[in-house]
């Protein structure tokens, strides 16, 4: 299916494992609280479900590769980037904001810091891969 | 980190403590397979069966516990860690198959490095130290 170098080959397969590790840890975190406590803090678990759908969305796009699948990948990654940064200012300034962690509170220190790393990772694989076929 | 000596928690014992260690272990040969341009080896993949059948068996050990009447101090946290544990080492014998370059041993690298650290989480959540 896919040729040498496409984004689901080597380095981007490790990158697909960390995204899938990502998947999987703030899916599960997002679902615990928002089952049982959402009212506590509304915004900060909706948060983590958004980054969760979309390390999974980005996962997907990396694994199909091809045209469509950079795209989702280029769109989740950026998506990533600006939440993580973004929430990771917001977080700073005002705590009564985030009342409890998401993922990308504080640029993603619960978690080592590598929700920052990992799109920054994802968007220079998918430079990397641009000319490759798909 | 963790509380050492916790009277009573089934996940705070040899069976954790070796899974940690194996985990480690792994993780460093792996890295060493990674630097070398190696594709993951039998040493790998046996490793990571073994430590599937300790965390397993771990896994049998919380069960008997909770069979027993003992509660986690979170119960939904503490089965979400079990579940996602006892899945890790599969995820990365898959996917390591499917790359047989020095990247399939740096995906079992970085899964190995995880698995200590949703063992520890699953410790923290069976003993709620004051949240």
């Amino acid at each position: 299916m896919a040729e040498q170098r496409a984004t689901n080959r080597g380095p981007g397969r490790l990158l697909i494992a960390v995204y899938i590790l990502f998947a999987i840890a703030a899916t599960s975190r997002a679902g615990l609280q928002i089952a049982t406590k959402f009212d506590e803090a509304p915004v900060a678990y909706l948060l983590s479900a958004l980054a969760a759908l979309i390390y999974i969305v980005a996962a997907v796009g990396l694994a199909r590769a091809g045209h469509t699948g950079r795209r989702v990948a280029l769109a989740c990654c950026s998506v990533e980037l600006v939440g993580v940064v973004g929430v990771g200012i917001l977080s700073l300034a005002d705590r009564e904001l985030f009342p409890d962690e998401t993922v990308w509170s504080g640029f993603g220190s619960g978690y080592g810091y590598i929700p920052l790393v990992l799109p920054v990772l994802g968007l220079f694989w998918l430079w990397r891969t641009r000319h490759d076929p798909a | 980190m963790t509380s050492a000596a916790a009277t009573g928690s089934p996940v705070d014992g040899i069976l954790a403590t070796a899974s940690i260690v194996l985990s480690l272990l792994i993780a460093i040969w792996a890295l060493v397979a990674a630097v070398r341009h190696r594709a993951p080896d039998r040493l790998q993949f046996v490793g990571l069966a073994v430590l599937e059948v300790a965390l397993l068996a771990l896994t049998v050990v919380a069960l008997v516990a909770l069979g027993g009447g003992e509660r986690p101090g979170e119960p939904g946290a503490f089965f979400g860690y079990l579940v996602t544990l006892v899945c890790l080492p599969p995820l990365a014998w898959v996917l390591a198959r499917m790359e047989p370059t020095r990247w399939g041993s740096a995906i079992v690298c970085a899964v190995c490095l995880v698995t200590p650290v949703v063992v520890v989480r699953l410790q923290q959540t069976w003993e709620v130290v004051g949240g």
